[in-house]
């Protein structure tokens, strides 16, 4: 990647050290205003610089984004080159770097106020997502399943275009010609008639100089000759040779290593050090107190931790050491309780009224559900190097935030922004954990106390104990059914509310509803965890609605076909997924299949998985699994994900667990906080629709779905009703053995 | 002072021998492809071949691994520009997500396919359960050895790409 300075920014879109850089500003006519707005609070252009054309007609996307293994670089690569017309033989990609001028906000705010089609059901939400997506793209942010949808969409797509209108336009200034006796293709211009043929490397020069169309003409779908498709991912070869370059890879001149220990419990404070316990340690270079943490830096990571293990220090515990799981769950049901009861519970969505409802009703179920916290564990433990060096500070790491890290770590060693450089690095997993700074601050910190480079490199059990949480909940449902069995009323009342905003909402055509919820605070850190509260409230919602499907004595999947009428997209997934399962086609003795679907990040996605008990565990033999994201830019990747975000959520189900013991976090490594590994991974098939609209996501969608199909598909078998995340709590047994028991 | 043999070279290195030969390898030796993970051979990212057989390397003395033959996934090809048939099933299949543990699932299928030559699904689960894909490419992983392994039989089938 080349040095980005500020003056590159500055020179856009004229021929600099022989490649022309075109940026564009995207200024639909009836919202300028707003942009301008925008533009003016900040002072500066938004919208600086997406594309380059070299001298050897290479064209190389600039992508503000992390690629963690989503594929996002292609990706967005594809759209840009599309629009362009451009020979993807000689596309590249380079990664944005950590400047304000890729915080792209208004692409969000854009993205947010021009004509998404929400359901009624949504509208009050539309606030909510907007302010997300600001939140997001305005820290330069990967996440929110937001890359293609807003980067995409609206910066690469519209700059492909627009710069392939310049080029045409420069074109026909040389040679004479009118535009529309021209044709763009694979990186060349051609004038049928007099058979003139150009590269755009050779027009680039005179294009740059020509005013980009703020809205130029996209293409339809059928006009797409790159999106669609699924090209390689570019960055696969470096990933099958150890070449790649994680984080955790980077190796400067004289560096040394460092590991740490905060203190066990959130909140808690170091208290007292005894560096006599390690003086005669070899290799040791100096102990670092943070406040709240203590590293030791050394000459090579085991000598740090050698070190580390057998430092004497003494934690606080801030006041929390006595709380513990048990307790955190009490005290959620005491406060579920007391809202209830007080009537002040917070309104999340409302439609008809459902207290009547439920005491019209011929019958009505309660349930409770409950999940654990859970830890991201990203492969690659968190771990930044950093040097602090003639009035700069530089960092090499891998980040979901490049801007907001950057931004953070000056304001921790009392730098200005201007001072930090952040070098981001391929991402061993991110999942949202990246998205957090505490690792790269403390790298900084203890690299501000040191005359040369530090690594700073977590070891798995402070990954474990330190992480940002997804949080524990409990989600009580009353449900209401009339004398035939048909839904009439869905009451629901959870504990603490993140985001997105329409998370515990359902899609069926329930009239009467109540979702409301109650915050609870807890001590334990909390994080954005892949598909942030969809991971939860899909488990609850679609538990739930299978519940009300049995008590009915319906089959669940045309249960819940019904109440889809009319919902035709969703009904569209949930008949895809069960016509390629063979729904209603028999299953062995000792298998049960489940259904589930749910909508995250603009896409709907529904599964159905067959589940084998043996010797009283599930076992996950097959997932099937339709998804429609409006449209599929890269049909192989949108697939890979579905797995990925099976695996992930399935994972979870299965084994995740983070329990709190005396404050702290009582996992430590895999051996206690499990993985699925190859041997439970079930088979994944996609089937994709393309129901058009506004695009939806692809790195998150696949994941909340996974947990309540599993379970449904448990309770095919057993009967058993899995109430409670994690599956490995329970006991299972057939449900022909329990019957004959 | 340790001497190691690593991917063919004899490479006389200034740590403790008893350091895990994980960090022997990333920190003195200065390759990086091998994978630090978890510590305690919980998820195999740190596999190398140790005389061919695959081993956790974090968990393993490099006082353990002197006069053996130790490769690592920058020296599990034949040659420079040539990649090993597991590699080059990985990039046909699209094998890698994130890409931080296929060092030691590749080591891992190639340990296997020098054994098994065409191993079965249960072969496969037997081999590589100890590695674990926190991006969930299982599915391709298993996809990717019955690929190398037609690869190395010259047998290769059609590309499953879309």
């Amino acid at each position: 990647m080349g040095k980005w300075t500020r003056r590159a920014f500055i020179t856009a879109g004229v021929a600099a050290g022989g490649v022309v850089v075109f940026g564009v500003a995207i200024r639909r006519g009836d919202r300028s205003g707003k942009v301008r707005e925008l533009v003016a609070a900040d002072g500066e252009s938004l919208f600086d610089v997406w594309l380059k054309i070299a001298p050897d007609n290479t064209v190389t996307a600039i992508i503000p984004h992390a690629d963690m293994g989503q594929g996002v670089h292609t990706a967005l690569a594809m759209m840009l080159a599309d629009e362009l017309d451009a020979d993807w033989s000689a596309v590249q990609y380079e990664e944005a770097p950590a400047h304000k001028e890729f915080a792209n906000y208004a692409l969000a705010r854009e993205y947010s106020t021009s004509g998404m089609d929400f359901p009624a059901w949504l509208v009050d939400s539309v606030d909510g997502l907007f302010f997300r997506a600001t939140q997001m793209m305005g820290l330069q942010i990967t996440g929110g399943s937001l890359s293609v949808r807003t980067t995409g969409q609206l910066a690469m797509r519209v700059t492909g275009a627009a710069t392939r209108a310049v080029l045409l336009q420069a074109a026909a200034d040389e040679w004479q010609v009118p535009v529309s006796e021209l044709l763009a293709a694979d990186s060349m211009i051609r004038h049928e008639a007099t058979g003139r043929e150009e590269t755009y490397a050779h027009f680039a020069p005179a294009a740059a100089q020509l005013h980009l169309p703020d809205k130029p003409a996209l293409k339809s779908p059928e006009a797409f000759r790159i999106m669609g498709t699924s090209p390689p991912r570019s960055d696969v070869p470096a990933k099958v040779d150890g070449s790649a370059n994680f984080g955790i890879d980077a190796v400067l001149p004289g560096m040394k290593y460092a590991t740490i220990k905060a203190a066990p419990v959130f909140g808690g404070r170091v208290l007292a050090v005894d560096e006599s316990s390690i003086q005669d340690m070899p290799g040791v270079r100096k102990v670092v107190n943070l406040g709240d943490a203590v590293a030791v830096i050394a000459d090579g990571y085991w000598q740090a931790k050698k070190a580390l293990d057998k430092l004497a220090i003494e934690f606080g515990d801030g006041g929390n050491g006595a709380t513990g799981q048990e307790g955190i769950f009490e005290q959620f049901a005491r406060e579920l309780d007391s809202a209830a009861a007080e009537d002040r519970a917070k309104k999340d969505f409302a439609s008809g009224n459902a207290a009547a409802a439920l005491d019209a009703a011929a019958q009505v179920l309660e349930a409770e559900y409950r999940v654990p916290f859970l830890a991201h564990a990203t492969m690659e433990p968190m771990n930044c190097t950093a040097w602090v060096h003639d009035n700069r500070c530089e960092l090499w790491l891998g980040t979901q935030n490049p801007l907001g890290f950057a931004q953070q770590v000056a304001g921790a060693i009392d730098m200005d922004q201007t001072q930090v450089f952040l070098h981001n690095q391929y991402l061993g997993g991110g999942f949202g954990r990246r998205a957090f700074d505490d690792f790269a601050i403390q790298a900084a910190r203890i690299a501000a106390e040191a005359p040369y480079p530090v690594k700073l490199i977590w070891s798995r059990e402070e990954d474990m104990r330190h992480d940002h949480y997804r949080q524990a909940s409990i989600s009580r449902f009353r449900g209401g059914l009339d004398a035939s069995g048909n839904a009439i009323a869905w009451h629901n009342h959870y504990v603490n509310k993140h985001d997105p905003e329409e998370a515990p909402h359902i899609p069926y055509a329930i009239a009467d509803q109540a979702i409301v919820y109650s915050e609870s605070e807890t001590h334990v850190p909390w994080g954005f965890w892949r598909s942030v509260d969809h991971s939860l409230h899909a488990f609850f919602t679609e538990s739930f609605i299978d519940e009300l499907a049995v008590a009915a004595g319906r089959d669940t999947y045309e249960y819940r076909r019904e109440l889809l009428a009319g919902s035709p997209r969703f009904r569209a997934v949930l008949d895809l997924a069960a016509k390629q399962a063979g729904w209603g086609e028999s299953l062995p003795d000792n298998t049960g299949r489940g259904i589930a679907i749910h909508r995250s990040f603009g896409t709907i996605v529904a599964q159905v998985v067959d589940v084998e008990i043996v010797d009283g565990k599930p076992r996950a033999r097959r997932v099937v699994c339709a998804v429609d994201p409006g449209y599929t830019v890269h049909p192989d990747n949108l697939a890979a994900q579905m797995e990925s975000g099976i695996a992930y959520g399935l994972t979870a189900a299965l084994y995740g667990e983070i329990t709190i013991s005396d404050g702290a976090v009582r996992q430590s490594n895999f051996h206690d906080y499990r993985m699925l590994r190859i041997d439970e991974a079930p088979d994944v098939e996609t089937y994709i629709i393309n129901g058009g609209g506004v695009t939806g996501g692809a790195g998150e969608p696949g994941t909340p779905p996974i947990a309540p199909a599993f379970t449904n598909a448990i309770f095919d078998a057993t009967g058993i009703r899995i109430r409670e995340l994690p599956v490995s709590k329970h006991e299972l047994r057939l449900k022909d053995v329990e019957d004959v028991a | 002072m340790i001497t190691l043999f690593i991917n063919g070279e004899s490479r006389a290195l200034d740590v403790d021998p008893s350091t895990p030969l994980l960090w022997v390898i990333r920190d003195y030796a200065g390759l990086t492809g091998t994978k630090f993970g978890c510590g305690i051979a919980q998820c195999g990212a740190c596999t190398v071949h140790v005389d061919g057989s695959p081993v956790r390397s974090c968990v393993m003395p490099a006082s353990a691994t002197v006069g053996r033959q130790i490769t690592t996934i920058e020296g599990i090809n034949s040659g420079e520009d040539s990649l090993h048939p597991v590699q080059q099933a990985w990039i046909d299949e699209q094998v890698p997500q994130c890409g931080y543990c296929q060092s030691g699932q590749i080591m891992a299928a190639a340990a296997l396919l020098e054994r098994t030559p065409a191993p079965t699904d249960a072969d496969i689960d037997a081999a590589m359960s100890g590695i674990v894909c926190r991006c969930g490419t299982y599915p391709r992983i298993r996809k990717g050895i019955k690929r190398a392994a037609a690869i190395a039989n010259s047998e290769v089938p059609e590309a499953d790409n879309g």
